[in-house]
């Protein structure tokens, strides 16, 4: 392997330092939900398989494990596959169409997307109340589907935005409709957006907390991440238990990063293109 | 395949306040190629979009045949069309790009095959069919986006600048494809180029814009003949003619010390004096001075000093006067253009 320059050097030295702590944290994560014993970082005694008894048990008057996840599963889809939807839709249209009130709705969106979604907070929790959805996973997808939409909207405006026109207009003279040409070629042309996306609100969903944890109470409703704040006494906390827990939480998170990373730097380094 | 005659009927088009486009009255002969010449921005691709039914005219009427179309979506009017940037589906083979109109008009699978084979043999590339644009030469991405106007059969082939992408040497070639094309289908053919060369090699007349007016319609060789005005005088012909700003006086063109004989129809006062580069010869009594020598090839170019002007001629390559050196030209004096001060031509 040849020697990086020094300049290159040095910021992998900064880098490493800055991203030890996370680094720690997920060794912390593994060791502690392994170990029967695990004092800082050094494990103390075998292996301990009872740490994850949440698989097999109810754990106190909680739900079984299955229910969190697939809650959580069928939230993260459903909320990714309606950021996509109209999300692209939306942008399609805002790219590709003149229509009254463009650039005011243009500059709302972008508005929204500053905006802290926690402080919406108590409003929404009045809405789903009046509209009864509060405490139902349809209300908090539904929810958290319209705080992501913004960034979305503006992703996807830029992907749409870099297509030719000239290619519209030769789908036009081809004879296909507006939504033909969306259909068959402007989404097509913008899968990489599509996918990145698509990729970035499940994941954000999957690891959504604070509207969950406002907007649902009965267990039957809980995602993973009210499973496992569950697990956090303020008196007494196991640990081992809810380190276990966790490394379940993020296993498929993992999984799907591993996946969608070439798309996710779409998203984050890439940004919006146009 | 037929094609159709096409009217335009005081046909405006405003973009906000910039006018596009001004009042054009056009009649296109059906299977006739007609090409629409000028400089960016004069209004000609406006023109085209209006006719293919992508951009909606500010005012006017567009007649095909008898049918009125201004109001049709694109679909409906029958028009096969060619991009600059050729605008093929980037994620479709060749073959679905050029199928896709006819998937469009639900054509059976079995006569879409037949179809885009036939018309992809017509342009000779059958054999890179299955590859993607991104994947086959700029000539055969142009032959493509050809076959996908041409595979519909349609009544009106327009093409926006179809052959400025290409290298010259393929240009040439491709122009003399598409002519060769047109002409054996018949199809009525618009052709927007801001080449002149384009334009004069191939289309059986010739529109010239400038700043959204139409300036002249005529054949390519009356264009050259007998330009309407200063604009399309100094746009039409390489190199361009030579245009002296003066006064005309008694059979004379004046400019300065410089007396130039014109034939008896000029107007009395000042006026533009055009004289063709091929149109000036090396033995007369107008006296100038060599300033640069071009060799073409075939001639050379000469800039001569006359007074304090500029004059560019064509000569012969054995006629080759040094740098510097005195002579004194002929003016073919019945081959002069003669434009009033408005720019317009005077006499025939």
């Amino acid at each position: 392997m040849p020697l990086l320059p020094p300049r290159w050097r040095l910021v992998l030295v900064v880098v490493a330092a800055l991203s030890l702590p996370v680094v720690a944290g997920i060794l912390w994560l593994f060791l502690t939900g392994s170990f029967g014993e695990v004092h800082g970082l050094v494990p103390r005694g075998p292996l301990a398989l009872t740490n994850w008894r949440f698989l097999w048990e109810s754990i106190g008057n909680r739900p079984p494990v299955y229910i969190p996840l697939l809650n959580s599963m069928a939230f993260a889809v459903v909320v990714a596959a309606v950021v996509v939807t109209v999300a692209s839709m939306a942008a399609y249209a805002i790219s590709r169409l003149s229509f009254p009130g463009r650039s005011m709705y243009l500059g709302l969106v972008l508005m929204l997307h500053a905006f802290p979604a926690v402080s919406l907070l108590i409003a929404i929790f009045y809405i789903l109340r009046r509209l009864g959805l509060f405490d139902t996973l349809t209300g908090v997808i539904l929810v958290k589907a319209s705080l992501d939409l913004p960034l979305g909207i503006w992703l996807m405006k830029g992907f749409f935005d870099a297509l030719s026109w000239e290619m519209e207009m030769a789908g036009l003279v081809d004879g296909m409709s507006r939504w033909t040409l969306y259909w068959k070629i402007a989404l097509p042309l913008v899968r990489p957006g599509v996918l990145a996306l698509g990729t970035f609100s499940l994941l954000s969903a999957w690891g959504e907390f604070i509207l969950p944890f406002t907007l649902i109470v009965s267990t039957r409703s809980w995602t993973m991440a009210l499973y496992l704040q569950s697990f956090i006494g303020e008196v007494f906390t196991d640990y081992r238990l809810a380190a276990a827990v966790g490394l379940f939480y993020a296993l498929p998170v993992l999984g799907l990063f591993v996946l969608g990373q070439r798309y996710l730097l779409n998203v984050y380094s890439g940004g919006v293109k146009g | 395949m037929k094609g159709q005659s096409v009217r335009l009927e005081s046909l405006t088009k405003h973009f906000g306040r910039v006018v596009a486009l001004r009042a054009l009255d056009l009649d296109v002969r059906a299977g006739e190629m007609i090409a629409f010449l000028g400089p960016s921005g004069c209004g000609k691709t406006t023109t085209l979009l209006m006719i293919a039914g992508i951009y909606q005219p500010t005012a006017g009427r567009i007649y095909f045949g008898e049918r009125r179309v201004e109001h049709l979506h694109p679909r409906d009017r029958d028009v096969g069309m060619v991009f600059q940037s050729y605008a093929l589906y980037p994620h479709l083979t060749l073959f679905e790009n050029i199928a896709f109109p006819l998937r469009l008009k639900r054509t059976p699978r079995a006569e879409i095959a037949k179809k885009v084979r036939q018309t992809a043999d017509l342009l000779g590339i059958v054999h890179v069919l299955d590859r993607r644009p991104a994947q086959v030469s700029g000539g055969q991405q142009q032959r493509a986006a050809l076959a996908r106007a041409l595979v519909k059969e349609p009544q009106l082939l327009l093409l926006d600048e179809p052959l400025s992408n290409l290298d010259a040497q393929i240009r040439i070639q491709a122009r003399g494809e598409i002519r060769r094309l047109q002409q054996q289908l018949g199809v009525t053919s618009i052709l927007v180029t801001h080449d002149q060369a384009e334009a004069l090699a191939i289309a059986d007349r010739i529109v010239v814009f400038s700043t959204g007016e139409l300036q002249q319609l005529a054949t390519p060789d009356e264009l050259y003949r007998r330009p309407a005005n200063v604009f399309v005088a100094r746009f039409v012909g390489h190199p361009p003619m030579n245009l002296l700003e003066g006064r005309f006086e008694n059979g004379h063109f004046e400019m300065g010390a410089l007396h130039i004989p014109v034939p008896a129809r000029h107007p009395q006062g000042p006026g533009f004096l055009g004289i063709r580069p091929e149109d000036v010869t090396l033995d007369g009594e107008v006296p100038a001075r060599v300033t640069v020598v071009e060799p073409l090839g075939r001639e050379i170019l000469l800039t001569l000093r006359l007074g304090d002007v500029d004059l560019k001629v064509l000569a012969e390559q054995a006629a080759r006067p040094a740098l510097g050196a005195e002579l004194r030209l002929g003016i073919l004096r019945e081959r002069v253009h003669i434009f009033d001060e408005a720019g317009a031509r005077i006499g025939s």
